[in-house]
């Protein structure tokens, strides 16, 4: 069955339509997990705030396991649902440019777009910046253009490159994301700051 | 909200994409595309001939007209009605007090320099590449988000007079 798209050509207003309802869907979640507060999102990285961590692998692990039973049951054909393509030079390094950014700027730019919707100035300058970021890459592209598209290894699943089942591998992340909330629960007494939570 | 039922919310959201559209969520692509035609518009030709813009204007393709544009529209409404709703509706800029608004508006926009470039590179930012990638099981998604989460720690000292 699923994905719906693969199933019927829909007109692509339709293909719009679902598209905005879905981003409205990702706006409201996000603004409501309190991730249109900078200072919150950083609280990850200074122990104070872990909703961050609470929320994502909340999130993956719902996405994940509730794909899966639709697969089982038939519902969901996951071959026709797209797998982003490995290419690790690319990944590791874009990913710490990411975290640099995130941890000068406050926000990833989901989060950003979110909280610059209910008026925070400092997320409009942030998605300026992000517009100007898109800008330079596509202006140094020809110059990086060799390491983007190096060492690359296709639509790699996790799974099957750790030799482990499916649902071995889903259980362990289960179990992992369990320890990780247990710790972020003991980080946010230990590093609390309520001048600060109290605030946001 | 408590931060597990925000997280559910946030993955049956997730899940809508997957099943219906038969993709993951992302924010940093919808930027790109409108960086995209936003070149097109200003400088036709140099986009139609650049390598990394050319192919967003083949056979006369439209940059904005794409699934993501309308999903970070989709994002902007959705976090609006949310904070309206929460009465969180306010102009301000939100900072340490120990710090200047203009120092945190530069670092907010060299952030957004850097989250951007880093995401083109990457294939995808926190939403399309890790978060998304996860739900699929792919590696780059699980080396992305460990590479962007250990990244933030590890510069964390550095900026920890922005915050703390």
């Amino acid at each position: 069955m699923g994905p719906i798209s693969s199933l019927i050509t829909m007109p692509g207003w339709l293909e719009m339509l679902i598209a905005l309802l879905i981003g409205t869907g990702f706006g409201f979640a996000l603004e409501q997990a309190g991730f249109s507060s900078s200072r919150k999102l950083v609280g990850m990285f200074y122990g104070y705030d872990t909703t961050v961590l609470k929320v994502f692998f909340t999130a993956a692990i719902v996405a994940l396991v509730g794909s899966q039973f639709l697969s089982y049951f038939g519902l969901l054909n996951l071959s026709q649902v797209y797998v982003n393509e490995y290419y690790a030079g690319a990944s590791i390094i874009g990913g710490i440019i990411m975290g640099a950014g995130f941890i000068m700027g406050g926000y990833c730019p989901g989060t950003g777009l979110s909280a610059l919707s209910i008026g925070k100035i400092d997320a409009v300058v942030f998605a300026l910046g992000g517009f100007t970021g898109a800008f330079l890459f596509g202006e140094t592209y020809p110059l990086i253009q060799n390491f983007a598209n190096g060492s690359y290894k296709g639509a790699e699943k996790i799974d099957e490159a750790l030799g482990i089942s499916t649902g071995l591998f889903i259980f362990l992340l289960i179990v992992a994301a369990a320890g990780m909330f247990w710790i972020g629960e003991l980080a946010e007494k230990k590093f609390a700051r309520p001048d600060i939570t109290g605030e946001i | 909200m408590n931060p597990y039922l925000a997280g559910t919310m946030l993955g049956i959201v997730l899940l809508l994409a997957m099943f219906l559209s038969g993709r993951g969520l992302g924010a940093s692509g919808g930027i790109k595309y409108c960086v995209v035609s936003l070149v097109g518009a200003v400088d036709r030709s140099h986009a139609e001939k650049s390598i990394y813009y050319g192919k967003y204007f083949e056979n006369g393709k439209e940059p904005l007209n794409n699934w993501l544009t309308y999903e970070i529209l989709g994002v902007v409404t959705g976090g609006f009605i949310s904070g309206a709703l929460s009465g969180r509706l306010k102009f301000r800029i939100e900072k340490s007090p120990s710090i200047s608004n203009t120092r945190r508006l530069i670092f907010a926009f060299l952030g957004g320099v850097c989250f951007v470039y880093g995401a083109q590179l990457a294939r995808g930012c926190t939403s399309g590449a890790a978060l998304s990638g996860m739900a699929v099981l792919s590696v780059a998604g699980f080396v992305t988000m460990i590479a962007i989460f250990g990244s933030a720690y590890g510069f964390a000292y550095f900026f920890r007079k922005n915050w703390i």
